[in-house]
């Protein structure tokens, strides 16, 4: 015999003029190697097939199913309840607009982002169909790679003390993102291009450092050093502004 | 009635549907794509390994070339692909993954010198050429003479995905996300769009255009234990069978992996076994040597989750809450190889097992894992039967695999078909007009309006959907999965034709204002067990055993009869799909033989009575 589990899961669907906020709480057996998706599909399909959540890939890969566990936001595929109390409770991200539920809307949001930070590489080439690719040094690929593994689902964001409180603020979601831009040498943007975008209480000088972006990160990426040396070159580059050296 | 209208409706906002979009975009069209999901969660960026093209920059790819991945295609499909298809294809592949590279994937590169690789347990070397630094490299994948799988670490398909988007992003063109079509917009000869449901809000929505695209990816969720995203449960598929004239082109083949692990199915990969790793049962027995004295955990997938299979019928699996399993154990490769060769296996055991596979064993158990099936079109995309319809990627039936995939030939497939398709869609948009009727728009949404209150009036039945669900996954997993005989394909049909009749019977039972994902499901379950259906009669009818579709009653490859590909459509009011055979290739540039690989029985297309080759 498993545990029995208690779970407490935020209810409301926005749609429902009858619908209040409210929390329901129900109760399911452990069972080996259960994870939050195995336990919020069980359920819905068994005990309440109006739960909404979101699951997409659920290993981790897809981002989807972010959400508050026990206070603290979280990849729910990847959580395994053997490592939580009996009693869990579950939350929506805060920062998203509800959909309803546990499910939020990410989309709306990281589309704006990619726009606002132009999230795809600069450059002016023209590619040539039949030449061999330009060479990069496998190290550099690999550098790139690492920031590029972000799965966009949202906890740095959730987390981040400036972003709950300011909506403009980009997250450090968005500041990652530059920095891979600035690591290729295909994007040919120059410093002071991403100074406009992130060089402003919106951007990196939003950060209040708080940094709980990095310790929740499910992909765990270095956004503590990210941060820190965008902050530098950004920094530098104000001065440089100031004086017309850039 | 909300309308949108596009030039080009991309159903589906993965791979395939973005590439398609982003040729659409830059020749100046209006493209506008609908997904599930945010696009970045798309099923293709589950794809890891990689994406095979013939580049031959790495010193196991040498000599290597788009004739030589032709061949390794052909043959994975143990000739059930159209080789027209597969020619173009493995022209394409090598200028997509520049074109990629130019888009911003960070491709590992080639590294010259010394390194060391595993093959079969075994340490071997290897030299990279010096005048080949940074030039994409390529890794080894199953079936193929050389290696051609080009990859960034483990997160291919992530990247592709990503920078796919960002391109998506960069044209401007719109992704309307959890947004699901439920039907076509057709008069029986020309496709307009489709009646799409709103899944933040549960409204419906016309989206008109002049060419529409199914690129819905593939459907696992049709099956119980998969390896495939929740959302593969086949949106595309269900609404092109459901014109009654587009057909599915071979439903019947559908891959298996041997080790998905229990109870999720997230997919460990085959170096696991290819390292050393051995298969235990019940007892901690290695069975597989048993079977395959050779070859054991070494046997090609499908063999490998045949004598899984049969072993836990024999009742030597392991008992457990979520039915039978086995054992992989790779404790004896030790911690040094487990955490720097299999960190991907590490990691996925300890975040979705809570195991350490350094000290413990996996639970393990083949799983559906790819779809050759789909929706039938010709070498340009252009679906069979309504013009103005198209698909690509895992949704379509190109026909590039045949009856088996070759691992990094899906992921290459979505860019490659998304380039190719693209294009084609483009001169087809040149100068083309079409009349929207609106008494065929009103129509159809009129029937989805009418479809939906009797779901939520429960007028005709309180069916509970998930119940169905799980009796449908129930049926083609234990009866139309690895191994099939004519028996329990039979039962298969019978019991899954009283399924749809109890599917029909479906009601809402929980308050359904909104997304409510009982509704999406429900919205899905007729069109599901109809695809189920057109799996198992498709199985049923192929009387050989070719790639995938394998036959205990009939165990011969049979070129004489079934060279061929079953095209199956679904009549309204019919309680079984209409199957029709085309063949497998117009053009055979590589006449059909042995694979060089699995087991081999020949029936060739010369020979007048069966025998065994």
């Amino acid at each position: 015999m498993g545990r029995n589990l208690k779970f407490n899961i935020f209810r409301y669907n926005p749609l429902d003029s009858r619908s209040v906020p409210h929390t329901d709480s129900f109760s399911l057996e452990e069972t080996d190697s259960m994870t939050l998706f195995i336990a919020l599909t069980r359920i819905r399909e068994e005990q309440d097939p109006s739960l909404q959540f979101d699951f997409c890939c659920r290993a981790g890969i897809c981002g989807s199913c972010a959400m508050v566990i026990n206070g603290r936001p979280g990849l729910a595929c990847k959580t395994l309840t053997r490592e939580l109390p009996d009693e869990i409770t579950l939350m929506p991200l805060p920062v998203f607009k509800l959909i309803g539920d546990l499910s939020v809307d990410t989309g709306t949001w990281f589309r704006a982002m990619n726009e606002k930070v132009g999230s795809w590489i600069h450059t002016d080439k023209t590619l040539d169909p039949d030449a061999h690719e330009e060479r990069m040094d496998n190290a550099l690929a690999e550098e790139i790679y690492e920031l590029e593994r972000c799965v966009e689902c949202g906890c740095c964001v959730a987390s981040c003390g400036t972003a709950n409180m300011r909506e403009d603020f980009v997250g450090a979601v968005a500041l990652n993102r530059i920095a891979r831009f600035m690591l290729d040498p295909r994007d040919q943007r120059k410093e002071r291009e991403y100074f406009e975008v992130i060089g402003t209480d919106e951007g990196i000088f939003g950060c209040m450092g708080l940094l709980a972006c990095e310790d929740v990160c499910p992909k765990e990426l270095p956004l503590q050093d990210q941060l820190g040396i965008l902050r530098r070159k950004m920094g530098w580059s104000a001065v440089k502004h100031l004086f017309r050296f850039g | 009635m909300e309308t949108e209208f596009s030039d080009l409706l991309c159903i589906g906002a993965g791979l395939a549907g973005e590439r398609v979009a982003v040729e659409a975009a830059s020749q100046g069209f209006k493209a506008l794509c609908l997904s599930l999901v945010p696009p970045r969660r798309s099923h293709s960026s589950a794809a890891q390994g990689g994406m095979q093209a013939a580049l031959g920059n790495c010193a196991m790819g040498e000599g290597d070339s788009p004739d030589v991945h032709f061949e390794d295609t052909v043959k994975g499909s143990d000739w059930g692909c159209d080789q027209e298809v597969a020619r173009l294809f493995v022209e394409t592949a090598p200028r997509a993954v520049r074109e990629m590279a130019f888009w911003g994937i960070p491709w590992n590169r080639v590294v010259p010198g010394k390194s060391t690789y595993f093959k079969g347990g075994k340490q071997y070397e290897k030299v990279e050429a010096k005048e080949k630094e940074g030039l994409i490299t390529a890794r080894s994948f199953g079936g193929t003479a050389k290696w051609r799988t080009c990859y960034t670490s483990d997160g291919t398909g992530h990247t592709l995905l990503y920078t796919m988007d960002n391109k998506v992003v960069e044209l401007g063109v719109k992704v309307h996300d959890r947004m699901e079509a439920i039907s076509l917009i057709h008069d029986g000869e020309t496709c307009m769009g489709a009646v799409v449901r709103d899944l933040k809000t549960g409204k419906l929505r016309a989206y008109l255009a002049k060419a529409t695209l199914i690129a819905t990816g593939g459907y696992g969720r049709i099956y119980r234990e998969t390896t495939n995203a929740v959302i593969n449960e086949g949106a595309g598929a269900i609404i092109a069978l459901d014109t009654g004239i587009v057909p599915i082109g071979n439903p019947e083949a559908v891959q298996f992996h041997p080790t998905g692990i229990v109870p999720t199915h997230i997919l460990v990969t085959e170096g696991c076994r290819g390292d050393g790793g051995t298969l235990l049962d019940v007892n901690e027995d290695r069975f597989m040597p048993e079977y395959e004295p050779e070859k054991a955990e070494l046997a090609s997938r499908d063999v490998v989750s045949r004598w899984m299979i049969h072993h836990i019928r024999r009742g030597l699996g392991v008992k457990g809450h979520y039915g039978d399993h086995l054992w992989l154990d790779i404790r004896h490769l030790g911690a040094h190889h487990i955490k720097t060769k299999l960190r991907e296996v590490e990691e996925i055991c300890n975040n979705f097992l809570g195991i350490d596979p350094i000290t413990q064993l996996i639970p393990v158990r083949p799983a559906q894992h790819y779809t050759m099936a789909g929706v039938r079109t010709d070498k340009d995309g252009a679906a069979y039967g309504l013009k103005g319809l198209f698909a690509a990627g895992e949704a379509a039936c190109w026909d590039l695999h045949g009856f088996n995939r070759l691992g990094g030939n899906s992921l290459a497939e979505t860019v490659v078909a998304g380039k190719i398709v693209g294009e084609k869609i483009a001169e087809f948009l040149k100068g083309y007009e079409v009349s929207f009727k609106t008494s065929v728009i009103r129509d159809c949404m009129v029937r989805d309006l009418e479809r939906i209150e009797r779901l939520v009036s429960c007028k005709d039945g309180n069916e509970d959907v998930y119940r169905i669900r799980n009796a449908m996954q129930d049926e083609l997993m234990d009866r139309v999965g690895i191994f099939r005989n004519g028996t329990d394909l039979q039962k298969a049909v019978d019991n899954l034709e009283e399924i749809y009749e109890r599917a029909k019977k479906v009601g809402i039972r929980s308050n359904w204002i909104g997304a409510s994902p009982e509704l999406t499901l429900a919205i899905k379950i007729q069109g599901m067990v109809r695809l189920a259906l057109c799996v198992a009669y498709g199985a049923l009818k192929r009387t050989e055993s070719r790639g995938c579709h394998a036959r205990e009653d009939f165990e011969a490859r049979n070129d004489r009869d079934w060279l061929n590909r079953t095209l199956a459509t679904w009549k309204e009011g019919d309680s079984l799909p209409t199957l029709n055979y085309e063949p497998a290739s117009r053009v055979i540039a590589l006449p059909p033989g042995s694979r060089g690989y699995g087991e081999s029985k020949i029936i060739s297309a010369d020979e007048e009575t069966s025998e065994e080759a």
